[in-house]
């Protein structure tokens, strides 16, 4: 089952799950997210505009390879993959 | 007499309480996180944030134990199937002239929620919310579920019912730079008003857009820009195009509204059937974003004005407020307690609000002012603020 790794930001939203090893099912990128709902209510909007594209300063990898499709979210996952979902970087 | 303000800055949300000894400043709330937008549901004491995550997208939080706990609303989003037409920047070479080519649509998605307005006693679950792209949301359960107002949405200025096809009539809603940030270039709806004697009547307003108003309650809505002047497009008088950037109304009268627009300061005495300048370029009062309503009197408002468009700063380094009595025709202008050199303050379209004897603004460089006489003299309650995007009395009795 793929690995999530979350950026430590977003546990101050989901303090549910700061300190867990997240694993989560999905064949791709959108049904990990939507797994990922089931196990922290409400993140999904967090990540994802209303129309279910990943939101601007949002970055998704499977492993190293950025996620390609953005719009929605169709991208493959390996079952031994990790899916990183981290922000870009802002100024003050 | 206001026992609160709320503030919405960059750096979250700020309480300012009176207290016997005079104005207490407490912890910052929703401390790092974008505040575009605070207030409390006068009718149940609900005080309410519209938080602008730079990631995560903006969010609604509110509090019911006056902001010792805060919960988000997740609820407030586009349905499936909404769409706009897709604004562009104008680009130097720019023709409004040249014939319109075909609308481009992109899905719809909120990018910032900025403005809450909450309904009369008579509706006790009735909140409305403005958004950029455009979209005006209704919440008639207290915040906790939202539905998009699609009978504005569908409006046949922005195109009619996406929904159902693609356009059936010509976009006339243009951008407003308020959405540069967020990667668009679309509207945003900034006011709202409720009039206090007839929940069904409501007014909106639109940056770049201009005033729409409701009879029947948000189910059929009308341009009401007769009289409105723009300085920027080929028909000055055009229906569509102008550039509100705040509306207020009386509270005990919203046949008296005032608007702060971007080509000055305009007056309707008629609920908006018509609209009559009331400031000229060069005489202190024209440009600036906020403006505040009395609440009991309709010939009296209070404005924040700022240089020009072109230079968004206090006039000649001193900060000034304006107030008139008699629908615009003269502005008495008042600067005890303000700073009078060097001060090159900016003052946002929710950032000066008005509650019976009190008036109260703020600025982008974290000033803070406060007036207990209608205006006349001010106190200082802080200079050390985050940028301020918004003032709103609280506990007002």
């Amino acid at each position: 089952m793929p690995k999530v790794k979350l950026t430590t930001h977003l546990y101050r939203y989901f303090p549910e799950l700061e300190q867990q090893e997240l694993w989560v099912e999905g064949k791709y990128v959108k049904q990990m997210i939507d797994n990922l709902d089931v196990a922290a209510p409400g993140i999904k909007q967090y990540l994802l505009e209303d129309s279910g594209a990943v939101r601007r300063h949002v970055l998704v990898s499977i492993h190293d390879t950025l996620l390609i499709d953005r719009k929605t979210l169709s991208d493959n996952v390996p079952p031994d993959a990790t899916l990183y979902i981290f922000q870009a970087l802002t100024g003050g | 007499m206001a026992g609160k303000i709320l503030l919405g800055t960059r750096k979250g949300t700020v309480i300012i309480e009176k207290q016997q000894a005079g104005w207490f400043v407490r912890p910052i709330m929703h401390q790092g996180i974008p505040v575009c937008y605070a207030a409390q549901d006068p009718r149940d004491g609900t005080l309410w944030a519209c938080l602008d995550h730079g990631h995560w997208g903006p969010k609604l939080s509110r509090s019911h134990d006056g902001g010792k706990s805060w919960q988000d609303v997740l609820s407030l989003k586009y349905p499936q199937g909404a769409r706009y037409i897709v604004k562009y920047l104008p680009t130097e070479d720019f023709d409004p002239q040249a014939p319109a080519s075909d609308p481009e649509y992109q899905d719809a998605s909120v990018y910032k929620i900025w403005n809450l307005t909450f309904g009369n006693s008579d509706q006790p679950g009735r909140i409305y919310a403005g958004t950029i792209p455009g979209g005006l949301f209704i919440s008639d359960d207290g915040g906790d579920s939202w539905q998009l107002n699609r009978p504005l949405w569908d409006h046949e200025s922005r195109g009619g019912d996406l929904f159902a096809g693609d356009a059936t009539s010509e976009n006339k809603w243009f951008g407003t730079p308020a959405s540069i940030d967020y990667g668009v270039f679309e509207p945003g709806i900034h006011s709202i008003i409720v009039d206090p004697n007839n929940s069904q009547h409501l007014y909106v307003a639109a940056s770049s857009v201009g005033v729409l108003q409701s009879t029947d309650g948000g189910l059929s809505w009308q341009g009401c820009n007769q009289g409105m002047l723009n300085d920027y497009l080929p028909d000055q008088q055009a229906e569509w195009g102008h550039d509100p950037h705040f509306v207020s109304a009386c509270k005990s009268n919203a046949n008296y509204l005032w608007q702060q627009n971007h080509c000055g300061v305009f007056f309707s005495d008629n609920g908006a059937k018509s609209w009559q300048k009331v400031s000229q370029p060069g005489n202190g009062v024209h440009f600036g974003f906020p403006i505040a309503a009395d609440d009991k009197d309709g010939q009296t408002a209070w404005v924040v004005p700022a240089k020009a468009d072109s230079e968004r700063m206090t006039i000649d380094g001193g900060l000034f407020v304006a107030r008139t009595t008699d629908g615009g025709k003269n502005w008495q202008k008042f600067t005890m307690g303000l700073p009078q050199n060097n001060a090159y303050d900016i003052v946002l379209r929710h950032a000066l609000d008005a509650a019976g004897d009190c008036v109260c603004f703020a600025s982008t460089t974290g000033n803070v002012y406060l007036s207990e006489d209608r205006g006349e003299s001010w106190l200082c309650l802080g200079n050390h603020f985050p940028p301020v995007y918004s003032v709103r009395f609280a506990d007002y009795a």
